[in-house]
Parts: structure tokens; C-alpha cells; sequence
């Protein structure tokens, strides 16, 4: 059968699992460290390294966290909710048994949001299956004689499982989708989401709905997509597999009925995903109620706490920006993308001075640029929202032209003094004087008698021989002039003057 | 429920124990006499009883997230059949 | 006075009067230890310089008036289950060989700080799975009054130890009668607290919800005071529960406003029973008659099914427990794991066969047999059928004891159905043993406390014992109703003779 020719098109169906390590001081279960990038196993102890006579004591933090999140996607939260043991042998599961959570995790349904692409595809949401608590395993790492090491400084971090369903029609939103969870999660402050440190790992699951042109649509086999380990690696990723399950079936037919899911993983080098290895034995996994730990019962009071505690997140940040200050979708995002201590910034700043759109030019000019030259946080810089809101009104006051508050906002932002002593010491100040400012251009425009000629001639557009003398008006001021002024000044003396 | 030797096989896999031939028939005959012993209980009318998995019926124990030290390296690896000075060591896992 | 004869009462009663010193005391008991371990095998490793020590330290601090913790002075043997810093802690299996944890248990802990000593490691059943003590990899223990038959298990070298007077008291861990059983069979007083009253942090798992560690003595008094220090909620054990600690000695001989009710249960009188142990146990009514309480038959309908249960829910609990002895991260590895043949060869990698012939060289016959069980019954397709259906009974037993503790403060029955059996009689049928413990399995699954006291001898001179339970947490009125029966008996003061 020629199957091309009966093919019109196919849709992308996506699902995504995501794992998100929660920002805690301990471990899940027990008291020591959760950092990364620590030498092989100096950050464990009894309870994590699963030794004899251990045993897992929830950490409360971890269980708040967790919640929040699901508030935060807008989803049910379990009233009771239980953890089970998922019995598997493996070396970096040093119990041999991962505690999880099985038939009631704390969590089901909610969403995530789909943002909006430049091309406007995107928008929407994708609806959660569920989130659970686990904990996270050791690492292997390939040693030399035919041997792998184990290292469980990982072993017993809290871990966080997203599953979505799946909603998702395009490679770029599941980016996107990802991109707005971790920029949700930082604004919760329930995890940092490196994905090159492992803090927030996903698996995709995809295949294609086909349409043939007899009506009917054909499902290809799903597989899972492993090691992918950055946002751009999850859409080419994507990318790659859809490419590669179209040109599959068109060459085999086969479909979801014909074979079981598969797992491949990503090769970023390479750019394609590569067949992973089965585990040896059919998965088995023997769910039970963990009996050391006990379960947790939510009452509304709890869950009311947790809410208060949750500020506004990106999604209704960005929306009120456009609505109440005007933002253009663009700046609202960049301001927003940024992090909750910039858009608190900007709200702060942009409250104080009336001027939102002067607040997000100044903070994204020379604010943001600050702080990625010195590759610093915005808490060390030493210009508060009140200073800058000084500063910004001074210039709307006209005491100092933009370039020269731009200065003076250097200076700031390296010695931490406030404007007004900057500006003194500096010897800031605009010349507002009509008149002396007067004199001073048809002096500059006295001296550059080829200047006029050209205005004359035509052979140079006006604008461009205006501006050449407006510099040169700027620079016998040593750039004090109020530059309006100083174009309401040329243009009068040069219509005087005939031009 | 009668156990066959492949079966007691494919628990003890799952279960990661080795058994030698006679072994398993050994195992297979006492793992179904417990089993048809332990069948008595299906007799028993559950309708409507909630499985009691836990010792006692507390709720909510947390502990806070307060950090405490790691054993140092050489006593979190000083129980290790096989390690290295850093890690503990396996046959190679293939991925 | 010899502090051999005495009780843990009467050895402090002596430190206090001056009539011996720790170091005479503890120096008798190594004497005695010396003397006949070799036949009795009940401790399988002991070193007699640290304990004598502590002696001379404690006897130091009594003479200069230093405050001394309330068990000053007093050897106490620890089960080779519960986890000392640096010490050899082997579950007397090969698996754990040379295991030796970098942590205390918690109740080593809190013995530690109450001054006793601790005494070299008991004997037991490999990972406290077995009722004889046979199972061990240093061989069998033995009853002291009779070393041809077993003391009972799996804390077997803790009632031997005592019933030998090698130590006034031991620690020793219930999951199924582990204590009480050979208590009975020892003639000594073994206590299982409620689930929940001791921690559990340190004593090596066999089936998590379900362990109980718990004291040996030689008289209720004993018991009493052990419990009072090991006794408490910890924060290292979830299951713990937060619930004031009383003072055990204090309300053994408290007077009370009503009459002590008594309750036996019809089902305890049925087959397998050994008539010279209904004749202890319908004694031991007329005794507490006669000390003014009432005894009344109830009825625990679903007793039959206790052992069914039982030994569903332990090997589940347990297959997961053991399933992190592996040969990776502690415990007993394997030399040789190359394939024995061609199909081992092409499904299982180097990884999987070392852990496989690590199990298989590390446990013994129980342990593997109960592991496979276990695993058996949570694997998918039958977990609901024998996991769930078990749990779900579970609570009808629970549920049987709840409703007759509304009519008795007590219950009254055997401990075991038959006497000390001989060493080798019943080792290989796994099912007969199982059925020893028809009497004790039914408090562990109920999460009550039982305590197992002297009630008699047979005819050929074996100690019978009877069992008392309470509802959970009422370890005050257990402990009162032991005593009133012990007051007016003196089972409790028979000794073996050593030969």
C-alpha cells in the first residue's frame, strides 16, 4: 500500500514527566546537605546510605513545599494522602526500595500554562495527572576495570514528580511549558530548576496522530525520551523523534497496536535520540504503604496558610503589568522572566514614580545590565527602588538630561551614594537658561557657515545636518543642555535665519 | 494456587536470590504449603474493612528542615564490600 | 548474697547496701558466662574487659556520690538486632558478618545514659526469623533446663542468657513472639510493648510495622525498670509515639480503686494446645480469682486467622526490609557470580548476578524462603489477594481486641502451645514452627503489648508460661496484673540447674 500518498497530515501528541528537586536544607528523610556538586559521597548519612536499622522521618519542609506547588498549578490537594515503597534493585537506590507514592499521592489534576509563542502559536494549558513526593537516588558514575562507583550524595533528596497529560501539539510549547514551570517554582521558592545540575530533570512521551486521507487516524507507537538535559535539548529532542517516527512509519506501518513503548534517549552531540536498554526483567514493582512512615491528613486551615503564602505568580504578573502599567506584552515578559526580586523591583519602582514605562527602560537598560556585568544578584547592587525612583524623577524633573542620569546611575550602582550627592560633587545640572542657551546656538551655528550650505544645497537631508549641529550644541555644554530645549532653540534661529 | 517451579523461579529473580536446582524444588513444595495454609483467609468476609498497614495509627510526624553533619567519607564507605577512595563499586551497569 | 540469684532489683539493692560491688557483680556474671556459653551458645560473642570497666567506673562514681542513671552498674545483653556504634552487629546471619554500624540505636542510647552495661551480643534467629533459635549462623542457643531442647526464638540467646542468670536482663525484639515465646520456654518475663512505645531507630527490621524491642527480667520488676528507660517517643522514629513515659515500677504494686477484669478468650483452648499448658493457664485464672479479680470468657473470633495473616504481612514487609542486602553498599559479597549457565549468561548482567549470588550465600533457608514469600505475595496479580485480604484482617484482629478490651482491662492465655521443644524437632517444617506462635502473633498485628510470665513447670521439670495482654499503651495495668499474679506465685524464682 502506498501509505505517502494516502497521508494529508499528522498532530504531535506530547506528554511530559517532570522531576523537580525541592529547595530544602536537609535531605527527605534525614538531616544531611542537599547541595550539588559535592566529591563522591561526603554528603551522606546512616538513614540516606539506607543502612540497617534506619529509619525516614519527613521532612516538613519538603512536605510544604510540595503543596505549594500544587496550589500553585491549581491542583486538588489530597485531604489524606500516604507513602508507599517501589521495591526495584538498582545500586544508586542504596534500600533497594525508592519511597514514593502510589495510589494516593498528595496531589491530582491542575495545569500548567502554555505561553504565548512569538509566531502566536502556544497559550492555553495542559492539564496535570498528578504530583507526588520521592525521594531521589544516588548516581552511578562509569569507573574503570569493568566497574561502576556509586555516589549517594544525591541518594534521599526531595524530589518532586509533574505528569502531564497529554496536551501538548508542538515541541515548542513543551519548552515553553517547562520554561514557565521553573520560572513559577523559582518564584515559590520551592526549587532552583538547573537543568544542567539535575534540579529539574524531564522525560518526554510523544508519537503522532496521523490522518489519512480515508478519514481515519492512525496512532504511531509512543516512546520515551530520556537525558535530556536542557530546555533546547527537550525541543530538538522533540523535534528529532517526531521527524524520526514520521519517516519510521511511512517506512513500517507500524503502529501504536504493533509495538510497546519505547525508551530512547537523547544525544545531544549527535542531535538524535539512540535506543535505550531494556531493564532485564519486566518491572514488578510491589507497591506498598511504607509502614515507617505515617500518613498526613490536610485540613483547610492548612492549605489556607500555604495560599496566603503564595504571591502573585508569573502568569497573573505579566497580565497586570500590560493592564496596570501599560507595559507592552514584551517588557511585562522581560520583567517578569527575571525573577520575583525584579518584577518586585520594578513594581516598587514604577509605584513611586508614576512612570512605568521610564521604570522598566531604566531597569532594563542599565539595572539588568549591571548586574549581569558584574554577575551579581540584584540584592548586592546598592541602588534600592527608592534611589532609582530619586533618580528618575530628578531627570523627569529636567535637573539632568537621560545621559547624564545614566552616568550618575553608574556612579550609584559603584560607590552605593544617593543621586543628589553624586550630582552635586559632579557638577550635574541642565542649563534651562532660554536665553544663555540661545546665545550658545546661533554662536554654533555662526561658526559653521558650511553647515547652512549644506542645509541650502539640499545635498544632505536636514535632519541629519540639525543633528550634527544639535551635537555640537550639546558639546560646547558639555552636554548640560536640556536637549528639547536645544531643538526648540536651533529650529528658531534657523527659520530666523530662513532655513 | 499451586506455585510451579518457573514461578518460584521468577520470584526468586525478582527477589534477586540464586537458587540451585534442588533448591528450587525444595522451595516450590514449602512455598505452597504456606500458601495453601495462608488461603484459609480468603474465607474470611472483609466487605467494607480498611486494610490496616501501620503499627499504630498516628498522622502528620514531621521533622524541620534543620541540617545536620554527613559521616565523614571513610565511615559512610567503611562497611563497603568493594570500593574505591571515594565510592563504592559494582560490576559495570551499561546504559 | 550472690548476684547471681538476684533480680535486677536485688543486684541494685545490693549496689546500694554495699553487699557487692559492680565489679564483683559483673565479675560473677563473666564467671558464669565462662562457665557455660560454650554449652548454651546464648551469647555468641563476648569481650568481658569493657564491661568490667564500666564496672570499676561506676563503682568509682558511686563512691565519690556522683549521680548514677537508675540502671547504675547493671549488665543488660543486647540481640544481635539492635545496632552499637563500631560494635559487630550481625543479625546472626553471614550477610552481616562483619557489619558494624557507625550509629547507637536509640535504646542503646538511652541505656548507655542510664549507666548499664552492655554485655556481648545474643544469639538469635538470622534476622529474628524463626521460633527456635535454629536458624542462626553460629549455631542453635539452648535452654538452659534442658540443653538438649531450644530455648524458643527468635530472641532465644536473650531468654537463655537470662534464664542462666549470664545477665539479670536483656534486650530483645518482638515481631510475631519473639520475646515472649521463649520467655515461655525459658521461664522468664519477656515484655513486648505496644507499637510505638519504644523506638526503633538502630534495631535492624524485619517487618517494620510490626518490631518491637522490648526487655527481659526475671521477675515483673525487672522488666518494668528496663522499660521505663528504653520507653519514649524519638524523633528518629516516625512510629513512635509522643506519650509521656510513667513510672513502670511504681504502678506494678499500685493499689487500685476496683477489682483487676480479667478476660480469656474461648478460641485460645483449641487443637495443638498442650494439655499441660491449658492446665498452667486455667491455674493461673483460679490464681487471679483468688487475688480478687474477676475472669470472664470473651471471645477474639478471628484469632484462627492471626497466623495466616501474619505470616502474609511480615514476609511482605520483610522482602522489602532485606532487600537492601545486595553485596553493594554493606553486607556479604559474592566472590564468584559468573554464569552458570548459557541463559544466566544472556539475560542477566554481571551486576544482577552479583547481587543474586550475594542473597543466595548470605541468608539461610528462613530468611530466603519468607524473602520469596513476601515478594510473592506483593507481586502483581496477587497482592490484592493475599497482601491487601491479610491487611484487611488485620483489622478485624484489631478490631476483636478493641471490643473485648471494653469488658477486660486484661487478657489471659497461653504463650505458647506446648513446652521447649527439642533442638532439631521442628527445624524442618517450616509450617509446624510457624504455628508456634498462634498465641503472640495476634498482639503484634493489634500493635497491644503482651508480656509472657512463669506460670509453671510440666511434669518433666519445663518452664510453662502464660500471656497477659492490655490495650495499647496500657503497659501500667499490664504490668499490675503480671504482678498480682506474680505476688501470689513462685514460678518467677525457679532456676535451672546449670550442670
Amino acid at each position: 500500500m502506498d501509505v505517502e500518498k494516502k497521508t494529508m497530515e499528522y498532530d504531535i501528541i506530547i506528554g511530559l514527566e517532570i522531576h523537580v528537586q525541592l529547595q530544602t536544607e536537609s535531605k527527605m528523610f534525614s538531616g544531611c546537605g542537599t547541595e550539588f556538586g559535592l566529591p563522591p559521597n561526603t554528603q551522606t548519612d546512616p538513614v540516606s546510605l539506607g543502612l540497617p536499622g534506619t529509619l525516614p522521618v519527613m521532612n516538613g519542609k519538603a512536605f510544604n513545599l510540595a503543596l505549594k506547588t500544587a496550589l500553585a498549578f491549581g491542583a486538588e490537594i489530597a485531604r489524606f494522602t500516604k507513602w508507599d515503597r517501589k521495591n526495584y534493585y538498582y545500586p544508586d537506590l542504596p534500600k533497594n526500595y525508592q519511597i514514593s507514592q502510589y495510589d494516593l499521592p498528595f496531589s491530582t489534576g491542575g495545569s500548567l500554562p502554555i505561553p504565548e509563542r512569538k509566531d502566536g502559536g502556544g497559550g492555553g494549558s495542559i492539564r496535570l495527572t498528578r504530583i507526588h513526593l520521592e525521594e531521589d537516588t544516588g548516581k552511578m558514575i562509569h569507573a574503570a576495570g569493568g566497574m561502576s562507583e556509586v555516589d549517594l550524595n544525591r541518594a534521599g533528596v526531595p524530589l518532586l514528580e509533574v505528569v502531564t497529560e497529554p496536551d501538548l501539539r508542538d515541541p515548542a510549547d513543551a519548552r515553553g511549558c517547562l520554561e514557565e514551570l521553573r520560572l513559577t517554582l523559582r518564584y515559590l521558592g520551592v526549587s532552583d530548576c538547573e537543568m544542567q545540575e539535575g534540579s529539574l530533570r524531564c522525560d518526554a512521551n510523544v508519537n503522532l496522530h496521523i490522518r489519512t486521507d480515508d478519514g481515519t487516524t492512525i496512532a504511531t507507537p509512543i516512546v520515551e525520551i530520556k537525558n535530556m538535559n536542557s530546555f533546547s535539548a527537550v525541543e530538538k529532542a522533540l523535534h528529532y523523534e517526531v521527524e524520526r517516527q514520521f519517516e519510521k512509519w511511512k517506512d513500517d506501518g507500524l503502529t501504536i497496536k504493533d509495538a510497546h513503548k519505547e525508551t530512547r534517549g537523547w544525544s545531544d552531540p549527535e542531535g538524535i535520540t539512540k535506543p535505550q536498554r531494556q531493564k532485564e526483567t519486566a518491572a514488578d514493582y510491589r507497591y506498598f504503604p511504607e509502614p515507617d512512615l505515617v500518613p498526613v491528613e490536610v485540613d483547610d486551615a492548612w492549605i489556607a496558610r500555604l495560599r496566603d503564602e503564595i504571591g502573585e505568580l508569573p502568569m497573573a504578573r505579566r497580565a497586570r503589568f500590560e493592564s496596570e502599567y501599560g507595559l507592552s506584552a514584551y517588557d511585562a515578559n522581560v520583567l517578569v522572566e527575571q525573577g520575583q526580586d525584579v518584577a518586585d523591583y520594578f513594581d516598587a519602582v514604577a509605584r513611586e514614580t508614576g512612570e512605568a514605562k521610564l521604570a522598566s527602560n531604566w531597569i532594563q537598560q542599565d539595572i539588568l545590565r549591571s548586574i549581569k556585568e558584574k554577575k551579581i544578584g540584584l540584592g548586592d547592587l546598592h541602588v534600592d527602588p527608592a534611589a532609582l525612583s530619586d533618580l528618575i524623577k530628578r531627570v523627569k524633573r529636567k535637573e539632568l538630561n537621560t545621559n547624564q542620569g545614566r552616568e550618575v546611575l553608574a556612579r550609584m550602582i559603584d560607590t552605593g551614594q544617593a543621586a543628589e550627592s553624586i550630582i552635586a560633587e559632579g557638577g550635574y545640572g541642565l542649563i534651562g537658561d532660554r536665553d544663555a542657551l540661545a546665545a550658545v546656538v546661533a554662536e554654533t551655528i555662526d561658526a559653521n557657515p558650511k553647515a547652512l550650505e549644506d542645509l541650502a544645497g539640499g545635498k544632505k537631508k536636514p535632519d541629519a545636518v540639525k543633528g550634527w549641529l544639535r551635537g555640537q550644541v550639546m558639546k560646547k555644554t558639555q552636554g548640560k543642555a536640556d536637549p528639547e530645549l536645544v531643538v526648540e532653540l536651533l529650529e528658531a534661529r534657523l527659520s530666523e535665519l530662513g532655513h | 494456587m499451586n506455585l510451579s517451579p518457573e514461578d518460584v523461579a521468577k520470584v526468586a529473580l525478582l527477589a534477586r536470590l540464586r537458587l540451585e536446582p534442588n533448591e528450587l524444588a525444595t522451595y516450590t513444595g514449602q512455598i505452597n504449603e504456606i500458601v495453601h495454609y495462608v488461603e484459609q483467609l480468603q474465607q474470611v468476609d472483609v466487605s467494607g474493612v480498611e486494610p490496616l498497614a501501620h503499627g499504630v495509627e498516628v498522622r502528620n510526624v514531621f521533622r524541620e528542615d534543620r541540617r545536620t553533619d554527613s559521616l565523614p567519607r571513610e565511615e559512610a564507605l567503611g562497611n563497603a564490600p568493594k570500593r574505591n577512595h571515594e565510592a563504592f563499586l559494582v560490576p559495570a551497569v551499561l546504559q | 548474697m550472690d548476684p547471681l540469684g538476684a533480680t535486677l532489683s536485688g543486684l541494685l539493692d545490693g549496689y546500694h547496701s554495699g553487699t557487692f560491688s559492680s565489679e564483683e557483680a559483673v565479675g560473677a556474671f563473666v564467671r558464669r558466662i565462662e562457665a557455660h556459653n560454650g554449652r548454651l551458645n546464648a551469647l555468641i560473642d563476648f569481650d568481658p574487659a569493657p564491661a568490667l570497666e564500666q564496672a570499676r567506673s561506676i563503682d568509682d562514681r558511686r563512691r565519690r556520690g556522683e549521680p548514677l542513671g537508675p540502671l547504675a552498674g547493671v549488665p543488660i545483653a543486647i540481640k544481635d538486632n539492635i545496632c552499637r556504634r563500631g560494635e559487630l552487629t550481625t543479625c546472626c546471619s553471614r550477610m552481616l558478618a562483619s557489619y558494624r554500624p557507625p550509629f547507637d540505636a536509640t535504646v542503646i542510647r538511652r541505656l548507655r545514659a542510664a549507666d548499664a552495661i552492655l554485655l556481648g551480643r545474643l544469639n538469635m534467629d538470622e534476622f529474628a526469623m524463626g521460633s527456635s533459635n535454629e536458624t542462626s549462623v553460629y549455631g542453635p542457643a539452648r535452654n538452659p533446663w534442658d540443653p538438649d531442647r531450644s530455648p524458643g526464638g527468635s530472641s532465644g540467646g536473650a531468654a537463655s542468657a537470662v534464664a542462666a542468670s549470664f545477665a539479670p536482663t536483656a534486650l530483645g525484639s518482638d515481631t510475631g513472639g519473639s520475646i515472649r515465646q521463649p520467655a515461655s520456654l525459658c521461664g522468664v518475663v519477656g515484655l513486648k510493648p505496644t507499637y510505638g512505645r519504644v523506638s526503633r531507630y538502630g534495631l535492624v527490621a524485619f517487618a517494620s510495622s510490626l518490631d518491637q524491642i522490648g526487655p527481659f527480667g526475671h521477675e515483673v520488676a525487672d522488666v518494668a525498670r528496663v522499660l521505663s528507660v528504653i520507653a519514649g517517643s524519638d524523633p528518629m522514629d516516625a512510629t513512635s509515639v509522643e506519650m509521656p513515659v510513667p513510672d513502670y515500677l511504681a504502678a506494678i504494686d499500685a493499689k487500685t480503686d476496683r477489682p483487676l477484669r480479667i478476660g480469656i478468650a474461648r478460641e485460645f483452648f483449641a487443637e495443638g494446645l498442650d494439655p499441660e499448658v491449658e492446665a498452667v493457664v486455667r491455674e493461673a485464672a483460679r490464681v487471679f480469682e483468688a487475688e480478687g479479680a474477676t475472669v470472664s470468657e470473651i471471645s477474639l473470633p478471628n484469632t484462627g486467622q492471626a497466623i495466616p495473616a501474619y505470616y502474609i504481612v511480615a514476609p511482605a514487609e520483610a522482602s522489602s526490609n532485606l532487600a537492601r542486602y545486595d553485596g553493594t553498599i554493606f553486607g556479604h559479597r559474592a566472590e564468584d557470580f559468573e554464569p552458570r549457565t548459557d541463559a544466566e549468561r544472556d539475560d542477566l548482567p554481571g551486576l544482577v548476578r552479583m547481587m543474586m549470588a550475594s542473597r543466595a550465600e548470605g541468608f539461610g533457608p528462613e530468611v530466603t524462603r519468607r524473602i520469596m514469600l513476601g515478594t510473592f505475595v506483593l507481586s502483581a496479580g496477587y497482592a490484592d489477594k493475599y497482601y491487601v485480604q491479610a491487611l484487611k484482617v488485620r483489622r478485624l484482629i484489631r478490631d476483636d481486641f478493641d471490643r473485648a478490651f471494653k469488658d477486660v482491662d486484661v487478657i489471659l492465655g497461653p504463650t505458647s502451645p506446648v513446652p521447649a521443644f527439642r533442638v532439631g524437632e521442628k527445624v524442618s517444617d517450616p509450617l509446624a514452627m510457624y504455628l508456634l506462635d498462634v498465641y503472640t502473633g495476634s498482639a503484634n498485628l493489634a500493635g497491644i503489648p503482651g508480656i509472657s510470665l512463669p506460670g509453671g513447670l510440666s511434669k518433666s521439670g519445663l518452664p510453662i508460661g502464660i500471656q497477659l495482654q492490655a490495650p495499647a499503651f496500657a503497659e501500667e495495668t499490664l504490668l499490675r496484673a503480671a504482678r498480682t499474679f506474680e505476688r501470689a506465685t513462685d514460678w518467677h524464682t525457679k532456676r535451672p540447674q546449670l550442670a
